[in-house]
């Protein structure tokens, strides 16, 4: 982990309530795609989680959704402006593990990861597709730059107004692949976990205190024992975890 | 005249190079930070509240914010006081070479006693401090905290089952915990820890709901310096022990105010969170704040606010 002051580059509207903003500044302490920056905002106290969704030695690119106050001050921010982040945060999604063919399945706020995750597969010579899901076609975002990748990218929207109509689940069906990593939300993981036929990875969110493993703010129990979202994960291998039934 | 400020404080017999500890709760078992910095230029810190029986904790979402600071409802998450002997004090030796704080947690009497004999043994501790914002599972989960029979209770059963000196860890939701830090030293505590959160809430509008799952949780960080401030200040009054002083602090300036108000030594919590270099910062911008406001030996200001 690191703390250093990032320069805002830009920072634009993609899609509906969801925004690309590129920094530069020192990305040393990153090493995998899934990993995350936490974010000081002026005014908040508690800093905001956001996966990088590329980066290279000169800065990153995060893509986040307006879901609140933070992101929605987030999204004001202007070209120039300084912000404070944590670098290098959590384990990653481990490239190691795809095997020759991988899927990328991602929901929503999940896809932003999954454009570093599909770059450094590419790059270490495997075959990608990747499904990612959304409600609307309003809503898509990084279907070129994954397409500009070399990934085979299928779309889906619940409403059907772009892409497939359904859900990631109906379109995984019908494809072969040697792993699978996933990142989006938890009825997606639900319904993934009854769709898949390998081992993969999942990506967990949760709100956090510290983002470095220090508060146990965001504690999961899993097979191995608990463990610290922020620091153990946010990466866990599908063996490793327990399934709970959704409260009521 | 221009010789370095004296940042030197003496704690029960602990000499501490400076008065910054981190606070517990919000420092793990030390090493996730030794990877950050050299955790050895603090004065101590105070590890993650300690039980006799591992615990998960409660369920998450356990952290919410608010303007000016944030909660928590972790539910003292710990890997119980066996394990923390085995496997975290040998893993901290090796980052840190002096004498850490021994945040102690417990449901019963009996639990507090157990895992302060336990802890009684390790040479690497150097003085307990036992949390009693705990519920009481034999009193309808009533807190230690919040009445002076228990608080007493807890100190003497503590104090017979180690040596160290012991600091009780007073609770702000007490309604007069100048009281509770009396019948604490009556009982022979050896200094006292205040303060611990205050509970509060937050409800999401949008769902209906409180934000965490445990409804409510301790509210730290900055909003609370000044209530914590007004504490320490009334219990230096009612009370001739040392006290560890905490509540929202900062900065250099907000230690020398809680020393001012009575605190021999400051811990400080939800800042090292948000600000992991935190206490790197107070501890490299003391010497400037002291000659600022003219103090050569920080040790001397203790209840400076009370003179006159
Ligand atoms: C490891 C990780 C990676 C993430 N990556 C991305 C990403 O790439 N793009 C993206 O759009 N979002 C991402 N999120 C979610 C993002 O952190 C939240 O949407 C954001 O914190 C909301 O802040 P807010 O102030 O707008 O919302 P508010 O609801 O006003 O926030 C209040 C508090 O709740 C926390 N919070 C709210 N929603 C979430 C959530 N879903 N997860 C964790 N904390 C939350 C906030 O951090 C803050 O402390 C990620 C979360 C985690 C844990
Ligand atoms: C995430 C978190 C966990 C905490 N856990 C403990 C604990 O285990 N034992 C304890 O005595 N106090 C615990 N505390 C309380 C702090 O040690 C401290 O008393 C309080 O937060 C006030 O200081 P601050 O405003 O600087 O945070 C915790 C606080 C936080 C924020
Ligand atoms: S957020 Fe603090 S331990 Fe994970």
């Amino acid at each position: 982990m690191k703390q250093s002051v990032f320069t805002i580059e830009s920072n634009d509207r993609i899609a509906e309530n969801t925004f690309r903003m590129a920094l530069t500044g020192d990305t040393s302490a990153f090493t995998r795609p899934g990993q995350f920056a936490n974010i000081k905002l002026d005014g908040f106290y508690l800093r905001r989680p956001i996966s990088v969704c590329d980066y290279n030695a000169n800065g990153l690119i995060l893509i986040y959704k307006t879901v609140g106050e933070g992101t929605e001050y987030m999204s004001q921010l202007l070209p120039g402006g300084k912000l404070d982040l944590l670098t290098g945060l959590g384990n990653g999604f481990d490239t190691a593990l795809s095997g020759e063919n991988p899927l990328l399945i991602a929901g929503g706020g999940g896809v932003p990861p999954m454009v570093k995750l599909a770059k450094t597969l590419i790059a270490e010579g495997k075959k990608v597709t990747a499904v990612i899901g959304f409600n609307k076609a309003s809503e898509v975002y990084c279907e070129d730059a994954l397409k500009k990748l070399g990934v085979n990218v299928f779309v889906t929207t619940a409403d059907g107004s772009y892409g497939v109509k359904g859900f990631v689940t109906d379109v995984m069906k019908s494809l072969d692949y040697s792993f699978f990593y996933t990142c989006g939300p938890l009825p997606m993981y639900r319904a993934i976990r009854k769709t898949v036929r390998t081992e993969g990875q999942y990506s967990f969110e949760e709100r956090m205190g510290c983002g470095f493993g220090a508060c146990m703010g965001c504690s999961i129990k899993t097979r191995s024992g608990a463990k610290r979202i922020c620091k153990d994960g946010p990466v866990f291998d599908s063996a490793e975890i327990i399934w709970e039934e959704p409260k009521k | 005249m221009n010789e370095a400020p004296n940042m030197k404080i003496d704690l029960c017999g602990l000499e501490l190079d400076n008065p910054i500890i981190p606070a517990s709760g919000t420092f793990g078992y030390g090493y996730e930070f030794a990877e950050l910095y050299d955790i050895n230029i603090l004065g101590s810190f105070s590890f993650k509240g300690t039980t006799f029986e591992p615990r998960f904790g409660n369920p998450t979402p356990r952290i919410a914010e608010c303007p000016g600071g944030m909660l928590n409802s972790i539910g003292l998450q710990n890997p119980g006081v066996h394990a923390v002997i085995e496997n975290e004090l040998p893993k901290l030796k090796k980052c840190f070479a002096k004498k850490v704080i021994a945040n102690v947690g417990g449901f019963s009497v009996e639990e507090y006693a157990k895992t302060a004999q336990l802890l009684d043994e390790c040479e690497q501790v150097g003085l307990i401090e036992v949390n009693i914002s705990c519920p009481n599972v034999h009193n309808g989960g009533m807190s230690f905290g919040t009445s002076c029979e228990a608080a007493a209770e807890v100190t003497r059963a503590v104090k017979r089952a180690t040596t160290k000196p012991v600091f009780m860890k007073l609770s702000p939701n007490a309604a007069d915990i100048a009281a509770i830090a009396k019948a604490c030293e009556d009982a022979g505590a050896d200094g006292i820890s205040m303060i611990n959160t205050l509970l509060g809430m937050r409800i999401d509008p949008k769902t209906r709901k409180p934000v965490m799952a445990n409804k409510m949780g301790g509210y730290s960080g900055p909003g609370v310096f000044p209530v914590a401030l007004r504490m320490v200040y009334q219990v230096y009054e009612k009370v001739g022990i040392p006290i560890i002083g905490m509540g929202g602090i900062s900065s250099a300036k907000d230690v020398i105010e809680m020393m001012l108000a009575g605190a021999t030594a400051v811990q400080i919590g939800a800042a090292n969170l948000t600000e992991p270099f935190i206490c790197r910062d107070i501890i490299n911008e003391l010497p400037y704040t002291m000659r600022k406001y003219g103090i050569n030996d920080l040790k001397e200001i203790i209840g400076g606010a009370h003179n006159g």
